[in-house]
């Protein structure tokens, strides 16, 4: 266990790519948290950095007590699971294994012993003699996590671990995963581009893009209160309603929707404005005045359905419960709670919160 | 499901199969039937009528011990060659693959002079060592070692070693990066983390997922020496001096074209095929079942 400290991480690729701009972040010991972000935001080239994979251009990487910048990913005292599970093909199971503590002459009786635990824990002790490419794509990501525990390193590395497996697969080796991480009192650093993921798996999430990092926070929070449009965007499934909106006095403000109260003790705002609102924080108004909807399509996923439409010319999507029938094309009354709307910097698409 | 088209009439894919077929009979098929006949022949000191001998001209290459000499050499040369083109080629290759790693289109275009200069190196090398005329021979005889392949034996075989290790080296370094680009950059990264040092990496895990490329290449080189060596043995040594240098391919040349002893040399010819025949069903098997992890 370890708390693992980044200040003011660079890195520049040779050849010129700036994946990582500038990244601070603490990860306190114990910690689950969890990197999420598109495609390409630097998450992986983070990680590597931390693991120790890829030098860092500028800034400094902590793990413990110890500046590890210029230490060897052998010395690190960490383990990461990669995403293809990068086993070693001409091993059996248990060597995949007992690879690292052969490498740091962990005596035979200790290896045996860690190994056997591991695949015990693991539900893997049946698959122990045979080569990795005999084994289900599930097995072969037990096989990489049980190589990370026999090691009983500092801190754990998860470059998205998950994604090459099919959904249903995906659901339990993500409880897995946490609940080993429970059980072994680790720091764990998981990526992922899979929001799904991140708010079921973090204590802490990380949300990165283009290189940076747009907010950190529990679950709960970065869903709650995004600090930016883009987090806003990028968390919830489907995304956030984003339109253009004009501050008419402090607690209104002028939307494609109409005219919509928001919080002004949570929000400072004035001129043009973002406003976002989620799906699910649109309902059906009770009587008949409310905003005018007319949904387009509807989308059902069993308990709640999607109704596709638009305010204006903005298309809008909502989310309600799935009783009842809608006619597409019908118009509808909506409401919106005033502490469901947010306001965003039109140019910075940071969040307008006090 | 199996793939398999099907056809009209039964004589198509016959017919299809039949230019590719006429090539294989004339070039290998018609040559290797005629030294096969030609080994059970013996003709008279004029050339002008042969016998059939049955196996005498086998009997009489068993029973003489100059030809147990050219296996040996054969062997020694075999040995050495392949050893040496195979190690530098794949501890060039190492290095090569540690500088280019991924670095996607590049890679091709850094290996194509790779490729190409050791070839065109290869014939330049017979001049260089040429030993009366040759740059290098001159200067290492005036550095004052005796350096003389045209009397010495065993410099004569250093020297077609030499050539021969030099021209073989392009080749194995293509197939070793090769193989060395297609292990996984993150398995490798897997054992960095996992505590192996670099050399234990390369001793553990890189050389053996390489091992069906070394496997192959063995038996790629092994044939090399024994068949493509020729013309530098020719050109540099003449399978001299005192036959220190005669190769087996060397000697079916020099009884055949020089000594006109045809029987012998087909029936050396018939020894070398079924040598070959051997080595290569022996590849087919290993490289399908053993080698491959
Ligand atoms: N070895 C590399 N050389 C050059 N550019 C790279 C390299 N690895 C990644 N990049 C670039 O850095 C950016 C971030 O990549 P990466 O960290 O892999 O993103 P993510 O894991 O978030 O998808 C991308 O634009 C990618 O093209
Ligand atoms: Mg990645």
């Amino acid at each position: 266990m370890a708390t693992v400290e980044l200040s003011s991480i660079r890195k520049v690729y040779p050849g010129g790519v700036e994946a990582v701009r500038d990244v601070s972040l603490v990860v306190p010991n114990g910690s689950f948290t969890v990197l999420l972000g598109p495609s390409g935001c630097g998450k992986s080239t983070l990680l590597r950095m931390i693991a120790g994979l890829e030098t860092t251009t500028s800034g400094e990487c902590k793990i413990g007590e110890r500046v590890v910048n210029e230490v060897e990913p052998a010395d690190r005292d960490i383990a990461m699971v990669f995403q293809n599970y990068a086993l070693y093909p001409h091993m059996s199971v248990y060597d995949n294994m007992a690879y690292g503590l052969r490498n740091r002459g962990t005596p035979k009786a200790e290896i045996d012993k860690r190994v056997r635990e591991a695949a015990s824990l693991l539900a893997i002790e049946d698959f122990l003699s045979r080569k990795p490419r005999a084994l289900s794509g599930g097995q072969r990501q037990r096989v990489a996590m049980g190589r990370a525990i026999v090691r009983e390193p500092q801190v754990f590395l998860f470059d998205e671990p998950l994604s090459n497996l099919d959904a249903k697969l995906r659901v339990t080796m993500r409880l897995e995963i946490r609940r080993l991480h429970n059980r072994l009192n680790a720091t764990s650093i998981f990526v992922t581009h899979d929001q799904v993921e991140a708010m079921t798996l973090a204590d802490q999430v990380v949300v990165m893009n283009a290189g940076r990092i747009e907010q950190i926070g529990a679950p709960g929070e970065v869903y709650k209160h995004p600090a930016s449009r883009f987090v806003a965007s990028f968390i919830g499934a489907p995304a956030m309603n984003l339109m253009p909106g004009k501050i008419a006095e402090a607690g209104i403000v002028e939307t494609p929707a109409g005219r919509l109260p928001y919080d002004k003790n949570r929000f400072h705002a004035a001129g043009e404005v973002e406003v976002g609102i989620r799906p699910e924080d649109i309902h059906a108004a009770g009587g008949a005045d409310g905003i005018l909807f007319t949904p387009e399509l509807a989308e059902e996923l069993g308990a709640t359905r999607l109704l596709h439409g638009s305010f204006g010319d903005t298309p809008v999507i909502i989310a309600i419960p799935a009783s009842g029938t809608v006619h597409e094309k019908k118009e509808m009354r909506l409401s919106i709670d005033p502490a469901a709307v947010h306001l965003f910097d039109k140019v910075t698409g940071r969040s307008l919160v006090r | 499901m199996q793939k398999r088209a099907i056809f009209g009439s039964t004589s198509l894919p016959y017919l299809l199969l039949l230019p590719q077929l006429a090539v294989v009979a004339v070039f290998f098929y018609w040559p290797a039937s005629q030294a096969l006949w030609q080994s059970f022949l013996l003709e008279d000191a004029f050339g002008l009528s042969s016998t059939f001998v049955w196996f005498e001209n086998y009997s009489e290459l068993f029973a003489d011990s100059g030809y147990y000499r050219t296996m040996m050499t054969t062997a020694v040369f075999a040995v050495m060659v392949a050893g040496l083109s195979l190690s530098l080629a794949l501890l060039l290759a190492v290095q090569a693959d540690k500088a280019i790693h991924g670095a996607g289109i590049y890679r091709t275009l850094l290996i194509w002079p790779y490729a190409v200069a050791p070839a065109v190196a290869g014939v330049l090398w017979i001049f260089m060592f040429q030993p009366s005329l040759g740059v290098v021979a001159q200067g290492i005889r005036s550095l004052g070692i005796a350096w003389n392949p045209l009397l010495n034996g065993n410099d004569a075989l250093i020297l077609v070693v030499l050539a021969s290790t030099w021209k073989q080296i392009s080749y194995n370094f293509l197939f070793f990066l090769a193989g060395l680009q297609s292990i996984p950059r993150a398995v490798i990264e897997a054992a960095a983390i996992d505590g192996a040092s670099g050399t234990r990496r390369f001793w553990t895990i890189i050389l053996p997922l390489l091992s069906p490329t070394v496997f192959f290449l063995v038996v790629v080189n092994i044939v090399y020496v024994f068949f493509d060596t020729f013309g530098i043995i020719d050109a540099m040594t003449q399978g001299g001096p005192s036959k220190a240098t005669e190769t087996l391919v060397y000697k079916v040349f020099f009884d055949g074209r020089l000594g006109g002893n045809l029987g012998s040399s087909a029936a050396q010819s018939v020894i070398l095929m079924i040598l070959v025949v051997g080595l290569t069903a022996i590849q087919f098997r290993f490289i399908e079942r053993r080698v491959a992890y």
